[in-house]
Protein backbone atom coordinates (compact mmCIF):
# COMPACT_ATOMS: atom_id res chain seq x y z
CA UNK A 1 0.00 0.00 0.00
CA UNK A 2 0.96 3.44 -0.87
CA UNK A 3 -0.30 7.01 -0.05
CA UNK A 4 1.20 10.12 -1.12
CA UNK A 5 2.55 12.63 0.83
CA UNK A 6 1.25 15.42 -0.86
CA UNK A 7 -2.65 14.15 -0.52
CA UNK A 8 -4.96 14.16 2.29
CA UNK A 9 -7.33 11.70 3.36
CA UNK A 10 -10.69 11.10 4.41
CA UNK A 11 -11.76 8.39 6.98
CA UNK A 12 -14.23 7.08 4.52
CA UNK A 13 -10.76 6.60 2.10
CA UNK A 14 -11.12 8.72 0.08
CA UNK A 15 -7.89 10.93 -1.09
CA UNK A 16 -7.90 15.06 -1.98
CA UNK A 17 -5.11 16.52 -3.62
CA UNK A 18 -5.50 20.62 -3.69
CA UNK A 19 -3.77 22.25 -6.93
CA UNK A 20 -4.45 25.76 -6.69
CA UNK A 21 -8.62 26.29 -7.26
CA UNK A 22 -8.61 22.81 -7.75
CA UNK A 23 -9.59 19.67 -5.74
CA UNK A 24 -9.02 16.18 -7.26
CA UNK A 25 -10.83 12.97 -5.54
CA UNK A 26 -9.61 9.07 -5.67
CA UNK A 27 -10.20 6.49 -3.73
CA UNK A 28 -6.73 5.00 -1.48
CA UNK A 29 -5.19 2.35 -2.30
CA UNK A 30 -6.45 0.47 0.77
CA UNK A 31 -10.18 0.89 -0.67
CA UNK A 32 -9.14 -0.41 -3.48
CA UNK A 33 -7.64 -3.85 -2.16
CA UNK A 34 -10.61 -4.20 0.13
CA UNK A 35 -12.97 -3.34 -2.28
CA UNK A 36 -11.43 -6.12 -4.82
CA UNK A 37 -11.87 -6.49 -8.65
CA UNK A 38 -13.45 -2.70 -9.12
CA UNK A 39 -16.50 -3.63 -12.03
CA UNK A 40 -18.42 -0.07 -11.76
CA UNK A 41 -18.35 3.43 -11.16
CA UNK A 42 -21.17 5.93 -10.41
CA UNK A 43 -20.27 9.33 -11.53
CA UNK A 44 -21.80 12.65 -10.72
CA UNK A 45 -22.59 15.09 -13.21
CA UNK A 46 -20.53 18.08 -14.25
CA UNK A 47 -21.75 20.84 -11.99
CA UNK A 48 -23.15 19.51 -9.38
CA UNK A 49 -22.44 20.98 -6.55
CA UNK A 50 -21.21 18.98 -2.89
CA UNK A 51 -20.08 19.60 0.60
CA UNK A 52 -17.66 18.45 2.34
CA UNK A 53 -18.78 15.02 3.52
CA UNK A 54 -21.43 14.76 0.96
CA UNK A 55 -22.08 11.56 -1.31
CA UNK A 56 -21.27 11.96 -4.74
CA UNK A 57 -21.20 8.92 -6.33
CA UNK A 58 -20.12 4.70 -5.99
CA UNK A 59 -17.39 2.46 -6.79
CA UNK A 60 -18.67 -1.15 -7.07
CA UNK A 61 -16.58 -4.20 -7.03
CA UNK A 62 -17.90 -7.88 -7.96
CA UNK A 63 -18.72 -8.53 -4.40
CA UNK A 64 -19.62 -5.11 -2.88
CA UNK A 65 -20.49 -1.26 -3.25
CA UNK A 66 -18.80 1.53 -1.84
CA UNK A 67 -20.38 5.10 -1.36
CA UNK A 68 -18.09 7.91 -2.51
CA UNK A 69 -17.78 11.11 -0.16
CA UNK A 70 -16.06 14.36 -0.96
CA UNK A 71 -13.40 15.50 1.67
CA UNK A 72 -14.27 18.99 0.01
CA UNK A 73 -16.80 21.65 -0.90
CA UNK A 74 -16.91 22.64 -4.52
CA UNK A 75 -18.76 22.61 -8.09
CA UNK A 76 -17.72 19.24 -10.19
CA UNK A 77 -16.01 20.73 -12.77
CA UNK A 78 -14.43 17.93 -14.56
CA UNK A 79 -15.42 13.86 -13.92
CA UNK A 80 -13.14 10.32 -15.24
CA UNK A 81 -15.17 9.20 -17.74
CA UNK A 82 -12.64 7.07 -18.59
CA UNK A 83 -13.61 4.88 -15.92
CA UNK A 84 -16.90 4.03 -17.19
CA UNK A 85 -15.41 1.89 -19.69
CA UNK A 86 -12.21 0.99 -17.43
CA UNK A 87 -13.08 1.03 -14.06
CA UNK A 88 -10.69 -1.21 -13.19
CA UNK A 89 -7.74 1.44 -13.54
CA UNK A 90 -8.45 1.99 -10.21
CA UNK A 91 -7.37 -1.54 -8.86
CA UNK A 92 -4.43 -1.14 -11.19
CA UNK A 93 -3.26 2.50 -9.64
CA UNK A 94 -5.76 3.99 -7.08
CA UNK A 95 -3.12 6.71 -6.10
CA UNK A 96 -2.95 8.54 -9.92
CA UNK A 97 -6.70 7.34 -10.86
CA UNK A 98 -8.69 10.90 -9.87
CA UNK A 99 -12.32 10.23 -10.23
CA UNK A 100 -13.53 13.74 -9.79
CA UNK A 101 -11.80 17.46 -10.13
CA UNK A 102 -13.76 20.30 -7.83
CA UNK A 103 -13.75 24.15 -7.60
CA UNK A 104 -13.08 24.53 -4.39
CA UNK A 105 -15.07 26.59 -2.25
CA UNK A 106 -13.27 26.61 0.98
CA UNK A 107 -15.04 24.20 3.24
CA UNK A 108 -13.28 20.67 3.79
CA UNK A 109 -14.25 18.24 6.16
CA UNK A 110 -12.44 18.86 9.43
CA UNK A 111 -11.01 15.33 9.76
CA UNK A 112 -8.32 14.79 6.83
CA UNK A 113 -5.65 12.88 7.12
CA UNK A 114 -1.86 13.14 6.11
CA UNK A 115 -0.34 10.21 4.88
CA UNK A 116 1.32 8.80 7.67
CA UNK A 117 -1.84 9.01 9.97
CA UNK A 118 -3.95 7.68 7.57
CA UNK A 119 -2.06 4.44 7.45
CA UNK A 120 -2.39 4.86 11.21
CA UNK A 121 -6.08 4.98 10.79
CA UNK A 122 -6.01 1.76 8.42
CA UNK A 123 -3.91 -0.08 10.45
CA UNK A 124 -5.80 0.66 13.51
CA UNK A 125 -8.61 -0.84 11.25
CA UNK A 126 -8.19 -3.26 10.04
CA UNK A 127 -5.98 -4.79 13.35
CA UNK A 128 -2.68 -5.30 12.01
CA UNK B 1 6.45 -7.05 19.86
CA UNK B 2 3.29 -7.96 21.81
CA UNK B 3 0.37 -9.48 20.08
CA UNK B 4 -2.67 -10.10 21.46
CA UNK B 5 -4.73 -12.95 20.26
CA UNK B 6 -8.50 -11.84 19.53
CA UNK B 7 -10.49 -14.07 20.73
CA UNK B 8 -12.71 -16.10 17.66
CA UNK B 9 -15.99 -17.93 17.80
CA UNK B 10 -15.69 -18.62 14.03
CA UNK B 11 -14.85 -22.01 12.97
CA UNK B 12 -11.23 -22.86 10.84
CA UNK B 13 -11.07 -25.87 8.38
CA UNK B 14 -8.23 -27.61 8.89
CA UNK B 15 -6.47 -25.44 5.90
CA UNK B 16 -7.21 -22.56 7.59
CA UNK B 17 -3.08 -22.20 7.91
CA UNK B 18 -3.05 -22.76 4.32
CA UNK B 19 -5.36 -19.69 3.18
CA UNK B 20 -3.22 -17.47 5.11
CA UNK B 21 0.40 -18.71 4.03
CA UNK B 22 -1.74 -17.79 0.37
CA UNK B 23 -2.45 -14.22 1.98
CA UNK B 24 -6.36 -15.27 1.25
CA UNK B 25 -8.74 -12.14 2.50
CA UNK B 26 -11.01 -14.12 4.78
CA UNK B 27 -14.79 -13.48 5.99
CA UNK B 28 -17.10 -15.15 8.35
CA UNK B 29 -19.61 -17.50 6.20
CA UNK B 30 -22.07 -18.98 8.41
CA UNK B 31 -20.10 -18.73 11.26
CA UNK B 32 -16.81 -20.33 9.72
CA UNK B 33 -13.37 -18.36 8.61
CA UNK B 34 -13.46 -18.88 5.09
CA UNK B 35 -11.69 -17.69 2.43
CA UNK B 36 -13.64 -15.00 -0.37
CA UNK B 37 -10.77 -14.45 -2.37
CA UNK B 38 -6.66 -15.12 -3.20
CA UNK B 39 -5.57 -13.25 -6.03
CA UNK B 40 -9.03 -11.74 -7.33
CA UNK B 41 -12.70 -12.74 -7.65
CA UNK B 42 -12.52 -12.44 -11.49
CA UNK B 43 -9.16 -14.35 -11.93
CA UNK B 44 -10.19 -17.06 -9.60
CA UNK B 45 -13.84 -17.13 -11.59
CA UNK B 46 -12.08 -17.08 -15.34
CA UNK B 47 -9.67 -19.93 -13.96
CA UNK B 48 -12.82 -22.16 -13.46
CA UNK B 49 -14.51 -21.80 -16.53
CA UNK B 50 -11.33 -21.70 -18.54
CA UNK B 51 -8.82 -23.79 -16.84
CA UNK B 52 -9.34 -25.19 -13.10
CA UNK B 53 -9.68 -23.91 -9.84
CA UNK B 54 -9.07 -25.52 -6.55
CA UNK B 55 -11.85 -24.71 -3.30
CA UNK B 56 -11.64 -25.94 0.23
CA UNK B 57 -15.25 -26.65 1.06
CA UNK B 58 -14.65 -28.41 4.07
CA UNK B 59 -16.72 -26.43 6.40
CA UNK B 60 -20.03 -28.50 4.18
CA UNK B 61 -21.13 -30.84 6.42
CA UNK B 62 -21.85 -34.75 6.07
CA UNK B 63 -24.34 -37.05 7.78
CA UNK B 64 -24.49 -40.64 7.33
CA UNK B 65 -27.46 -42.72 7.43
CA UNK B 66 -27.21 -46.35 8.15
CA UNK B 67 -28.90 -49.51 8.60
CA UNK B 68 -32.01 -51.54 7.33
CA UNK B 69 -33.97 -49.00 6.97
CA UNK B 70 -31.48 -45.79 6.14
CA UNK B 71 -33.33 -45.62 2.66
CA UNK B 72 -37.11 -45.69 4.26
CA UNK B 73 -35.39 -43.10 6.27
CA UNK B 74 -34.00 -40.94 3.77
CA UNK B 75 -37.03 -40.85 1.62
CA UNK B 76 -39.04 -39.49 4.47
CA UNK B 77 -36.69 -36.75 5.21
CA UNK B 78 -35.60 -35.93 1.65
CA UNK B 79 -37.82 -34.88 -1.42
CA UNK B 80 -36.18 -36.94 -4.16
CA UNK B 81 -36.75 -40.08 -4.77
CA UNK B 82 -33.82 -42.14 -3.37
CA UNK B 83 -34.69 -45.40 -4.68
CA UNK B 84 -34.15 -44.79 -7.94
CA UNK B 85 -30.17 -44.24 -7.34
CA UNK B 86 -27.58 -46.77 -7.66
CA UNK B 87 -24.49 -47.15 -5.36
CA UNK B 88 -22.30 -44.59 -6.28
CA UNK B 89 -24.62 -42.33 -7.58
CA UNK B 90 -25.77 -39.10 -5.89
CA UNK B 91 -28.41 -36.48 -7.18
CA UNK B 92 -29.93 -33.08 -5.50
CA UNK B 93 -32.16 -33.08 -3.27
CA UNK B 94 -33.79 -31.44 -0.02
CA UNK B 95 -34.90 -31.52 3.19
CA UNK B 96 -38.40 -29.67 3.62
CA UNK B 97 -40.19 -28.63 6.77
CA UNK B 98 -44.11 -29.65 6.68
CA UNK B 99 -45.10 -26.51 4.67
CA UNK B 100 -43.03 -27.60 1.78
CA UNK B 101 -40.44 -24.73 2.63
CA UNK B 102 -37.20 -25.77 3.00
CA UNK B 103 -34.72 -26.83 5.63
CA UNK B 104 -31.78 -27.53 3.52
CA UNK B 105 -30.69 -28.35 0.25
CA UNK B 106 -28.60 -31.26 0.03
CA UNK B 107 -26.73 -33.59 -2.17
CA UNK B 108 -27.58 -37.25 -1.07
CA UNK B 109 -25.16 -40.01 -1.90
CA UNK B 110 -25.93 -43.78 -2.14
CA UNK B 111 -22.23 -45.34 -0.61
CA UNK B 112 -24.41 -49.11 -0.72
CA UNK B 113 -27.61 -50.87 0.67
CA UNK B 114 -28.33 -49.37 3.64
CA UNK B 115 -25.51 -46.57 3.46
CA UNK B 116 -26.30 -42.94 2.58
CA UNK B 117 -24.29 -40.00 2.57
CA UNK B 118 -26.16 -36.49 3.42
CA UNK B 119 -23.66 -33.42 2.09
CA UNK B 120 -25.40 -30.11 3.60
CA UNK B 121 -24.73 -26.30 3.87
CA UNK B 122 -22.25 -24.98 6.31
CA UNK B 123 -24.07 -22.70 8.11
CA UNK B 124 -27.01 -25.00 8.70
CA UNK B 125 -25.26 -27.93 10.09
CA UNK B 126 -26.21 -27.93 13.56
CA UNK B 127 -30.24 -27.27 12.56
CA UNK B 128 -29.80 -30.27 9.67
CA UNK B 129 -28.43 -32.67 12.35
CA UNK B 130 -30.71 -32.10 14.54
CA UNK B 131 -33.65 -31.46 12.23
CA UNK B 132 -32.57 -35.54 10.91
CA UNK B 133 -32.74 -36.58 14.31
CA UNK B 134 -35.90 -35.04 14.80
CA UNK B 135 -37.45 -36.67 11.88
CA UNK B 136 -36.73 -40.19 11.84
CA UNK B 137 -35.44 -40.25 15.57
CA UNK B 138 -38.45 -42.43 16.06
CA UNK B 139 -37.25 -45.46 13.47
CA UNK B 140 -35.91 -48.34 14.25
CA UNK B 141 -32.89 -49.54 11.85
CA UNK B 142 -31.14 -46.66 11.15
CA UNK B 143 -28.14 -45.02 12.81
CA UNK B 144 -27.03 -41.28 12.09
CA UNK B 145 -23.45 -39.77 12.48
CA UNK B 146 -22.15 -36.62 11.59
CA UNK B 147 -18.73 -36.52 10.15
CA UNK B 148 -18.82 -33.51 9.28
CA UNK B 149 -15.48 -33.05 11.11
CA UNK B 150 -13.47 -36.23 9.70
CA UNK B 151 -13.58 -34.96 6.60
CA UNK B 152 -11.97 -31.98 4.36
CA UNK B 153 -13.32 -31.48 1.08
CA UNK B 154 -11.98 -30.54 -1.68
CA UNK B 155 -13.64 -29.26 -5.07
CA UNK B 156 -11.44 -28.87 -8.24
CA UNK B 157 -13.50 -27.70 -10.81
CA UNK B 158 -13.33 -26.34 -14.59
CA UNK B 159 -12.41 -28.17 -18.07
CA UNK B 160 -9.00 -29.07 -16.58
CA UNK B 161 -10.07 -30.84 -13.42
CA UNK B 162 -10.40 -34.39 -14.90
CA UNK B 163 -6.79 -33.79 -16.00
CA UNK B 164 -5.43 -32.36 -13.25
CA UNK B 165 -6.64 -34.85 -10.60
CA UNK B 166 -5.85 -37.68 -13.04
CA UNK B 167 -2.39 -37.24 -12.10
CA UNK B 168 -2.88 -37.79 -8.46
CA UNK B 169 -5.16 -40.87 -8.25
CA UNK B 170 -4.93 -44.46 -10.52
CA UNK B 171 -8.84 -44.65 -10.25
CA UNK B 172 -9.49 -43.89 -14.31
CA UNK B 173 -11.61 -40.87 -13.74
CA UNK B 174 -12.97 -40.74 -17.37
CA UNK B 175 -15.26 -43.26 -16.19
CA UNK B 176 -17.14 -41.15 -13.09
CA UNK B 177 -20.20 -39.99 -14.94
CA UNK B 178 -21.61 -36.84 -13.80
CA UNK B 179 -23.19 -36.99 -9.89
CA UNK B 180 -21.34 -40.61 -9.98
CA UNK B 181 -18.56 -41.12 -7.38
CA UNK B 182 -16.20 -43.76 -6.39
CA UNK B 183 -13.60 -44.24 -3.76
CA UNK B 184 -9.55 -44.98 -4.53
CA UNK B 185 -6.01 -43.26 -3.83
CA UNK B 186 -5.47 -39.88 -3.97
CA UNK B 187 -2.12 -38.51 -3.21
CA UNK B 188 -1.14 -41.44 -1.17
CA UNK B 189 -4.53 -41.70 1.14
CA UNK B 190 -6.61 -44.65 0.35
CA UNK B 191 -10.00 -44.70 0.09
CA UNK B 192 -10.80 -41.25 -0.71
CA UNK B 193 -14.44 -40.62 -1.79
CA UNK B 194 -14.12 -38.67 -5.33
CA UNK B 195 -16.98 -37.48 -6.52
CA UNK B 196 -18.05 -35.76 -9.66
CA UNK B 197 -19.65 -32.95 -8.56
CA UNK B 198 -19.39 -29.12 -7.53
CA UNK B 199 -21.19 -25.65 -7.41
CA UNK B 200 -19.50 -24.26 -10.11
CA UNK B 201 -21.96 -25.05 -13.45
CA UNK B 202 -18.39 -26.83 -14.77
CA UNK B 203 -17.12 -29.82 -14.88
CA UNK B 204 -15.39 -31.26 -11.63
CA UNK B 205 -15.05 -33.03 -8.83
CA UNK B 206 -14.91 -32.94 -5.03
CA UNK B 207 -12.51 -34.95 -2.97
CA UNK B 208 -12.96 -36.19 0.45
CA UNK B 209 -9.91 -36.30 2.46
CA UNK B 210 -8.87 -37.11 6.04
CA UNK B 211 -9.40 -33.51 7.86
CA UNK B 212 -5.76 -33.45 9.58
CA UNK B 213 -3.91 -30.35 8.56
CA UNK B 214 -0.75 -32.36 7.64
CA UNK B 215 -2.37 -34.34 5.29
CA UNK B 216 -5.00 -31.82 4.44
CA UNK B 217 -2.26 -29.07 3.72
CA UNK B 218 -0.55 -31.84 1.63
CA UNK B 219 -2.75 -32.54 -0.64
CA UNK B 220 -4.05 -29.26 -1.05
CA UNK B 221 0.25 -28.54 -2.39
CA UNK B 222 -0.33 -31.92 -4.68
CA UNK B 223 -3.69 -30.46 -6.18
CA UNK B 224 -2.15 -27.14 -7.04
CA UNK B 225 1.50 -28.87 -8.13
CA UNK B 226 -0.67 -31.11 -10.54
CA UNK B 227 -2.43 -28.42 -11.62
CA UNK B 228 0.25 -25.78 -12.21
CA UNK B 229 0.63 -26.84 -16.40
CA UNK B 230 -2.81 -25.94 -16.25
CA UNK B 231 -2.95 -22.80 -14.79
CA UNK B 232 -4.63 -23.68 -11.50
CA UNK B 233 -5.23 -21.41 -8.79
CA UNK B 234 -6.98 -21.15 -5.27
CA UNK B 235 -10.34 -19.75 -5.60
CA UNK B 236 -11.97 -18.47 -2.91
CA UNK B 237 -16.00 -18.25 -1.79
CA UNK B 238 -16.40 -15.03 -3.65
CA UNK B 239 -15.54 -16.61 -6.82
CA UNK B 240 -17.83 -19.89 -5.95
CA UNK B 241 -20.46 -17.58 -5.29
CA UNK B 242 -20.54 -15.92 -8.86
CA UNK B 243 -20.07 -19.03 -10.48
CA UNK B 244 -22.62 -20.84 -8.61
CA UNK B 245 -24.94 -17.50 -9.64
CA UNK B 246 -24.24 -17.68 -13.37
CA UNK B 247 -25.27 -21.14 -13.16
CA UNK B 248 -28.48 -20.51 -11.45
CA UNK B 249 -27.79 -23.00 -8.30
CA UNK B 250 -29.55 -21.34 -5.57
CA UNK B 251 -27.73 -20.92 -2.49
CA UNK B 252 -29.71 -21.61 0.91
CA UNK B 253 -30.55 -17.85 2.79
CA UNK B 254 -30.96 -16.43 -0.62
CA UNK B 255 -33.59 -18.34 -3.05
CA UNK B 256 -34.15 -20.86 -0.51
CA UNK B 257 -35.66 -20.91 3.13
CA UNK B 258 -38.06 -21.55 5.41
CA UNK B 259 -40.27 -18.88 3.42
CA UNK B 260 -40.01 -20.43 0.23
CA UNK B 261 -41.57 -23.32 -1.32
CA UNK B 262 -40.04 -25.91 -3.63
CA UNK B 263 -42.11 -24.78 -6.46
CA UNK B 264 -41.80 -21.13 -5.78
CA UNK B 265 -37.81 -21.78 -6.34
CA UNK B 266 -37.75 -23.88 -9.51
CA UNK B 267 -37.07 -27.29 -7.97
CA UNK B 268 -39.97 -29.16 -8.80
CA UNK B 269 -37.82 -31.14 -11.31
CA UNK B 270 -35.67 -32.92 -8.21
CA UNK B 271 -38.81 -32.98 -5.48
CA UNK B 272 -41.06 -36.46 -6.43
CA UNK B 273 -44.21 -36.40 -5.09
CA UNK B 274 -45.61 -39.35 -6.58
CA UNK B 275 -42.61 -41.90 -4.96
CA UNK B 276 -44.01 -44.34 -3.44
CA UNK B 277 -43.21 -42.83 0.25
CA UNK B 278 -44.65 -40.28 2.37
CA UNK B 279 -41.84 -37.65 2.74
CA UNK B 280 -42.26 -34.32 5.19
CA UNK B 281 -43.58 -31.06 3.00
CA UNK B 282 -45.03 -33.34 0.64
CA UNK B 283 -48.95 -32.76 1.70
CA UNK B 284 -48.28 -29.20 1.64
CA UNK B 285 -46.95 -28.92 -1.92
CA UNK B 286 -49.86 -31.21 -3.21
CA UNK B 287 -52.11 -28.92 -1.86
CA UNK B 288 -49.55 -25.96 -4.07
CA UNK B 289 -50.18 -28.05 -6.77
CA UNK B 290 -53.54 -28.52 -6.70
CA UNK B 291 -54.95 -24.81 -5.59
CA UNK B 292 -53.08 -23.86 -9.65
CA UNK B 293 -49.57 -23.38 -8.47
CA UNK B 294 -47.38 -20.61 -7.07
CA UNK B 295 -48.24 -16.80 -6.76
CA UNK B 296 -44.48 -15.83 -7.20
CA UNK B 297 -41.19 -17.51 -8.73
CA UNK B 298 -37.50 -17.54 -8.96
CA UNK B 299 -36.26 -15.80 -12.05
CA UNK B 300 -33.59 -14.75 -14.16
CA UNK B 301 -32.88 -10.66 -14.47
CA UNK B 302 -30.15 -9.16 -16.14
CA UNK B 303 -29.59 -5.52 -16.34
CA UNK B 304 -30.34 -3.86 -19.32
CA UNK B 305 -29.04 -0.22 -17.93
CA UNK B 306 -26.47 0.89 -16.35
CA UNK B 307 -26.15 -0.59 -12.63
CA UNK B 308 -25.94 -3.55 -10.75
CA UNK B 309 -28.75 -5.70 -8.99
CA UNK B 310 -27.78 -6.87 -5.74
CA UNK B 311 -28.99 -8.67 -2.61
CA UNK B 312 -31.93 -7.20 -1.34
CA UNK B 313 -32.39 -4.92 -3.67
CA UNK B 314 -36.25 -4.18 -5.11
CA UNK B 315 -37.93 -5.47 -8.04
CA UNK B 316 -40.41 -3.34 -9.96
CA UNK B 317 -42.60 -2.82 -12.60
CA UNK B 318 -41.30 -0.25 -15.19
CA UNK B 319 -43.94 2.39 -13.64
CA UNK B 320 -42.22 1.84 -10.20
CA UNK B 321 -44.79 -0.13 -8.38
CA UNK B 322 -42.75 -2.75 -5.98
CA UNK B 323 -43.20 -6.69 -7.25
CA UNK B 324 -40.54 -8.17 -5.59
CA UNK B 325 -37.04 -8.63 -4.69
CA UNK B 326 -32.98 -10.06 -5.96
CA UNK B 327 -32.23 -12.73 -3.80
CA UNK B 328 -28.77 -13.09 -5.46
CA UNK B 329 -27.17 -9.80 -7.81
CA UNK B 330 -23.67 -9.81 -9.35
CA UNK B 331 -21.74 -8.87 -11.75
CA UNK B 332 -21.23 -12.36 -13.60
CA UNK B 333 -17.43 -12.28 -14.44
CA UNK B 334 -17.53 -14.73 -17.59
CA UNK B 335 -20.99 -13.47 -19.15
CA UNK B 336 -19.74 -9.75 -18.31
CA UNK B 337 -23.44 -8.54 -17.60
CA UNK B 338 -24.77 -7.74 -14.31
CA UNK B 339 -27.58 -10.45 -13.12
CA UNK B 340 -29.78 -11.64 -10.67
CA UNK B 341 -32.04 -14.04 -9.60
CA UNK B 342 -35.14 -12.88 -8.06
CA UNK B 343 -38.92 -13.45 -6.99
CA UNK B 344 -41.69 -11.73 -8.89
CA UNK B 345 -45.58 -12.79 -9.08
CA UNK B 346 -46.23 -15.46 -11.90
CA UNK B 347 -47.53 -13.02 -14.07
CA UNK B 348 -43.97 -11.10 -14.54
CA UNK B 349 -41.60 -14.57 -15.02
CA UNK B 350 -42.47 -14.76 -19.24
CA UNK B 351 -38.26 -14.01 -20.61
CA UNK B 352 -38.23 -10.73 -22.13
CA UNK B 353 -40.74 -8.96 -19.37
CA UNK B 354 -39.52 -5.64 -18.89
CA UNK B 355 -38.73 -4.90 -14.93
CA UNK B 356 -36.58 -2.61 -12.85
CA UNK B 357 -34.52 -2.61 -10.01
CA UNK B 358 -34.23 -0.53 -7.63
CA UNK B 359 -30.97 0.93 -7.21
CA UNK B 360 -30.29 3.57 -4.54
CA UNK B 361 -33.78 5.13 -4.99
CA UNK B 362 -33.15 5.26 -8.67
CA UNK B 363 -35.33 2.38 -11.47
CA UNK B 364 -32.88 0.84 -13.31
CA UNK B 365 -34.30 -1.34 -16.46
CA UNK B 366 -33.91 -4.98 -16.27
CA UNK B 367 -35.10 -8.11 -18.41
CA UNK B 368 -36.09 -11.29 -17.37
CA UNK B 369 -33.73 -14.09 -18.72
CA UNK B 370 -34.22 -17.57 -19.27
CA UNK B 371 -31.72 -19.56 -16.85
CA UNK B 372 -29.51 -20.68 -16.47
CA UNK B 373 -27.51 -17.86 -17.60
CA UNK B 374 -24.41 -20.05 -18.14
CA UNK B 375 -24.27 -23.38 -19.61
CA UNK B 376 -20.91 -25.04 -19.92
CA UNK B 377 -20.13 -26.08 -23.91
CA UNK B 378 -20.80 -29.96 -24.28
CA UNK B 379 -17.91 -31.60 -24.79
CA UNK B 380 -17.25 -31.93 -28.45
CA UNK B 381 -18.39 -35.41 -29.90
CA UNK B 382 -15.21 -37.44 -30.47
CA UNK B 383 -14.58 -38.13 -34.22
CA UNK B 384 -15.04 -41.36 -35.91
Amino acid sequence: MSYPENYRYAKSHEWLEVDGKTGIIGITDYAQSSLGDIVFVELPKVGDKLDAGSPFGSVESVKAVSELYSPAAGTVTEINEALNDEPETINTDANETWIIKLSLTGDESDDLLSAADYEKFVAEETGH
Amino acid sequence: MMTTETPSALRRTALHATHHAHKARMVDFGGWDMPVQYRGLIEEHMAVRTAVGLFDVSHMGDIQLRGPNSLAAVQKLLMNDASKLQTGQAHYSAMLYPNGTFVDDVVLHKLGDNDYLIVINAGTREKDVQWVRQVIGGMSGVHVNDFSDYYTQLAIQGPKAEATLQKLTGVDLSTIKNYWFTWGQVCGCHNVMIARTGYTGEDGFEIYIPSDEPTSARVWGEVLAAGEEFGIIPCGLGARNTLRLESAMALYGHEISDTINVFEANLGRYCKLDKDTDFVGREALLEVQNSGGPSRKLVGLEMVDRGIGRDGYPVATLDGTKIGEITSGSPAPFLKKNIALAYVPVAYTEPGTELAVEIRGQLVKAQVVPTPFYKRPKPAAPKL
